[in-house]
């Protein structure tokens, strides 16, 4: 393990080199390892911390699709659920998968109105969406307020458990022939004139064909390495945990409508929309806050003391269910809301697949089968141009800075 | 507005009470907030102080000591400068941008209230914060516990928790009983046992002997404890208690209760060294130190270290003073060493505080006394009580005092208790190689019936080397308690497995909690009614 190669300084070359350099062991890092190793790539996936240490162990293991307008977003969602339901099927049950379906929320008509606006623009993108009226919203939530107007559900949002996703994919990947350095910070990249090959760490050089840049929130920092620029930014969300629950208390993932418009907005203030689901622990999961904070770990009153409130406006009985924990997490998060998917023509031999925002674990499957297609020479399924990583101008980043 | 003290102490044990009383002493306005219904903290815990009985003292070191803190605590609450607030816990601690600290507080034991359909019951949510400008957190600790096959059988108990049944309600948690671990505290529950009427069927104890009795530096650091230990001594020899070294509890026995325990000789290193032997029990009383309670200070962001036992402590410089500007700490939570030296740090910490606040102690002769005070916490458990209340008046009348010498003194005395606390930790390791024999099926977390097993496979298969990892793919310390019994012992399991010694990074993760006990969503929703405005509302 990595730790024998601990505090060894820059310099020498490790013995293998690789085809592959996956820099960030998260959920994204972990699913283009698998896909690339599976493609007959040496793999090498190198992380500074522990696997899952990063946002990928401070979410919630959302699999959505009904958080998301039609665009690109939602095509990249659908496809990453094929992936997790046809070539990750067999793998299903390790990491706690579950089609538990969503339930979005509204409390008033005109927000119900809002609701069927935007599944008439889902279901022309393949999503299934069921109406839900006042009368039957019971039937899915027994314990929900009666004082919500509408719903609509999601049959095809699911969870998981996002660290034994990476656990496991990064388990399958080493038995493909990948490996994986924890405990291994990227230092520098090697070049040849303007292309990389490879990447320098505290464990050493490591040559490769082609490095991914997979670092999750940090992989603003990494691509600064090759001097290339990536408008990767911290969003911080809070999640509060419950004490166990009897079984399907919660029974799916219930959200408000405003979340949607949440997830869309580029406002650096707080913003809370309950997020409200069971686990397979017994928990309940109650997310999602926003703001734009920088990596600041302090904990927020103002985003756990709203989550906690409108939590218990969805679902009066939580009032008296005791919080047991909370934790945070920075949401690597672009200003156009799109991930960074895709070869980086500013310096050959580098990829990035990161800035998923709060959506990498759904979307990480196909990141990851899309990436490992492009990296073979293949045709990705799924066009990557609405993420390249030149796309933002520098008026994007300017204006990014203006409201940071 | 809530009113802003000067300071609030957090826990009114040794450390927190001699805080309170002195910061009040030296002039500040005090709130004194703790979890239970009367001051002590563990140490000095007792029976209801209004149905006292005199032999409640028995088993009570430095009692004198407390009750002359007690004394000047109560006549400082009534005159109206101690806001003490008893059966209370923070459950969350929040730096304002004003620079004050407001503490978020729940009743310990909720009353309870009609909770029929159609009744909200919110008329508990939204409790006053205490807000001050500056902290002495004196949390305390609790228990350290090492899984091992049947600890977690009735009738296997906390040595603590034993002791606190004892203490605090005058019960026996058994009949015939087998005390184990590692560390002078096993002497005090043995031999209270057997006060109690109890049966003591061994001391079951890892290391070799007394030896911090017979270390120099222990020795010269606390005289005091030579006869405490020759007290214990005395009554295990009185109740004929065999006193087993460098044994250690393998497993306990029993078909869904205690019944009996196997203990085996083992050598330096813990590895067994002797044939096993069976004694019957009904009561097995289990102690591997203690593990402080860091949940307000890591909330508030002060840095730790780790201690000699092996703990995550944190640390403070020689005014008590944590890494966070205006949050002193003092107690086990800088490092166990017991009620002398925690009555000291409480001291120095608000002494310190005044200092800086700009209130200096212009009357050494109330500083004198508290000295001598202090001295006897450490010292034997001698009859009658000294003079330490007077001082309370005389300061209460006098508002305050303290010199620099007096700091001085206070630091000299800390840092003798510091070294002897070293000294006895060296003597009283957990054995290095505590997990070595440990089957797969042993539950190392109880809340969520995690085996040890169940870490292997996550250690080897799913590549957890750390014990945050550990903890996020087999989920140890998720449960109820959030790691304040398995903590200790998942981040050891974690080094074991990574071949190498626990760090202050593998505790970390399984120290930190928030909120620092659960609450109802009700009161956490409270604040938000109170606090913000509603940006996007529901």
């Amino acid at each position: 393990m990595s730790t024998a190669l601990q505090g060894a300084g820059p310099g020498p070359t490790l013995s293998r080199s690789a085809d592959l350099v996956i820099v960030g062991a998260g959920v994204v890092g972990a699913a283009a390892a698998y896909f690339a190793a599976l493609a007959g790539r040496r793999v090498v996936v190198v992380d500074r911390g522990a696997i899952a240490g990063g946002t990928s162990s401070a979410g919630e293991g959302n699999l959505l699709v009904s958080d998301k307008e039609a665009g690109p977003e939602l095509d990249l969602a659908l496809y990453s659920q094929a992936v997790w339901r046809e070539d990750l099927a067999e793998h299903a049950g390790l990491w706690e998968f579950e089609a538990k379906g969503g339930l979005v929320v509204a409390a008033t008509e005109h927000s119900v109105a809002g609701l069927r606006e935007l599944s008439v623009h889902q279901r022309a993108s393949g999503v299934e969406v069921h109406d839900v009226g006042h009368s039957a919203l019971h039937e899915y939530e027994p314990h929900l307020s009666k004082d919500l107007a509408g719903a609509a559900f999601y049959p095809q949002d699911a969870q998981v458990q996002p660290m034994l996703v990476v656990a496991h994919l990064l388990r399958l990947a080493r038995g493909l022939g990948a490996t994986v350095r924890t405990g291994t910070e990227v230092t520098g990249f090697l070049r040849s004139g303007d292309r990389v090959t490879g990447v320098r760490s505290t464990a050493g050089d490591i040559p490769a064909g082609a490095v991914l840049n997979a670092a999750g929130t940090w992989a603003g920092e990494v691509a600064a390495l090759a001097h290339v620029a990536v408008p990767v930014r911290p969003r911080r969300g809070f999640v509060l945990v419950t004490e166990p629950m009897p079984p399907r208390t919660v029974r799916h993932k219930v959200y408000a409508a405003e979340y949607v418009g949440d997830v869309a907005s580029s406002d650096a203030a707080l913003q809370t929309s309950p997020v409200v689901e069971g686990t397979d622990s017994g928990t309940i999961l109650i997310g999602a806050s926003r703001e734009r904070v920088g990596f600041d770990r302090t904990v927020s009153v103002p985003a756990i003391s709203t989550l906690a409130a409108k939590a218990v406006a969805l679902f009066p009985m939580l009032r008296e269910v005791r919080l047991m924990r909370t934790y945070h997490g920075f949401r690597p998060y672009c200003p156009d809301h799109l991930p960074v998917i895709g070869a980086d023509p500013r310096a050959p031999g580098l990829w990035h697949a990161c800035g998923h925002e709060g959506a990498g674990i759904g979307l990480s499957a196909g990141t990851g089968k899309l990436i490992a297609q492009a990296l073979t020479g293949g045709q990705p399924d799924l066009d990557l141009t609405p993420f390249a990583p030149d796309r933002f101008t520098d008026r994007t980043q300017d204006a990014e800075e203006a409201v940071s | 507005m809530p009113h802003t003290h000067d300071v609030t102490v957090v826990g009114a044990g040794p450390a927190g009470v001699a805080a309170a009383v002195e910061a009040a002493e030296a002039g500040l306005d005090v709130a004194l907030i703790d979890a239970a219904a009367q001051p002590g903290g563990q140490y000095w815990r007792h029976f209801d102080e209004d149905r006292a009985r005199p032999e409640d003292r028995r088993g009570h070191h430095g009692w004198p000591v407390f009750t002359g803190l007690r004394d000047r605590l109560y006549v400082l609450r009534d005159a109206g400068r101690v806001h003490y607030l008893p059966g209370h816990q923070v459950w969350l601690a929040t730096r304002d941008d004003a620079g004050t600290f407001t503490l978020r507080v729940t009743p310990t034991v909720r009353d309870p209230e009609p909770a029929g359909p159609g009744h909200g019951g919110t008329g508990h949510d939204g409790q006053d914060p205490v807000v001050a400008r500056a902290l002495i957190l004196c949390p305390g600790g609790y228990d350290r516990q090492l899984p091992f096959p049947g600890w977690d059988l009735p009738g296997a108990m906390a040595a603590g928790g034993v002791q606190a049944l004892l203490k605090g309600h005058r019960a026996l948690a058994g009949r015939r009983a087998v005390v184990g671990g590692t560390g002078p505290f096993l002497l005090p529950v043995a031999s209270g046992l057997a006060h109690a009427g109890a049966q003591v069927a061994a001391v079951v104890e890892a290391n070799a002997t007394l030896g911090w009795l017979r270390d120099p530096v222990g020795a010269v650091s606390a005289p005091g404890k030579g006869v405490e230990a020759a007290q214990y001594a005395a009554t295990l020899a009185r109740h004929r208690i065999p006193y087993r070294t460098r044994t250690v509890i393998r497993a306990i026995l029993g078909d869904g209760r205690v019944e009996a325990v196997r203990t085996v000789k083992v050598d330096r290193e813990g590895r067994p060294a002797g044939p096993e032997r069976e004694i019957a029990a009904d009561l097995v009383a289990l102690g591997w130190g203690f593990t402080p309670s860091l949940e307000l200070p890591l909330m508030l962001g002060a840095a730790t270290r780790q201690d000699v036992d092996g703990s995550l402590v944190v640390e403070v410089d020689d005014l008590q003073r944590s890494s966070v500007d205006g949050v002193y700490v003092a107690g086990e939570a800088t490092g166990v060493g017991g009620a002398a030296l925690s009555v000291s740090e409480g001291r120095l910490s608000a002494l310190a505080l005044a200092a800086a606040l700009g209130r200096p102690r212009m009357d050494p002769g109330t500083n004198a006394d508290a000295d001598r005070n202090t001295e006897a916490a450490g010292n034997t458990d001698a009859d009658g009580t000294t003079d330490g209340n007077t001082s309370a008046d005389k300061s209460a009348a006098s508002g305050a005092a303290a010199d620099p010498a007096g700091i001085r003194r206070v630091q000299a005395r800390i840092r003798r208790g510091r070294r002897f606390a070293a000294a006895m930790h060296r003597t009283y390791p957990v054995p290095a190689a505590w997990p070595r024999s440990l089957p797969d099926a042993t539950v190392v977390c109880r809340c969520e019936e995690v085996t040890y097993g169940d870490l292997r496979h996550a250690h080897a298969e799913l590549g957890a080397t750390d014990a945050r990892t550990l903890k996020m793919l087999a989920r140890p310390g998720m449960g109820w308690c959030q790691g304040r019994i398995c903590g200790y012992a998942t981040a050891g399991i974690a080094a074991w497995l990574d071949g190498r010694r626990p760090t202050a990074d593998d505790l970390l993760p399984l120290s930190g909690r928030t909120p620092a006990v659960p609450v109802r969503l009700g009161e956490l929703a409270a604040l938000a009614e109170t606090v913000t405005a509603d940006p996007a509302g529901p």
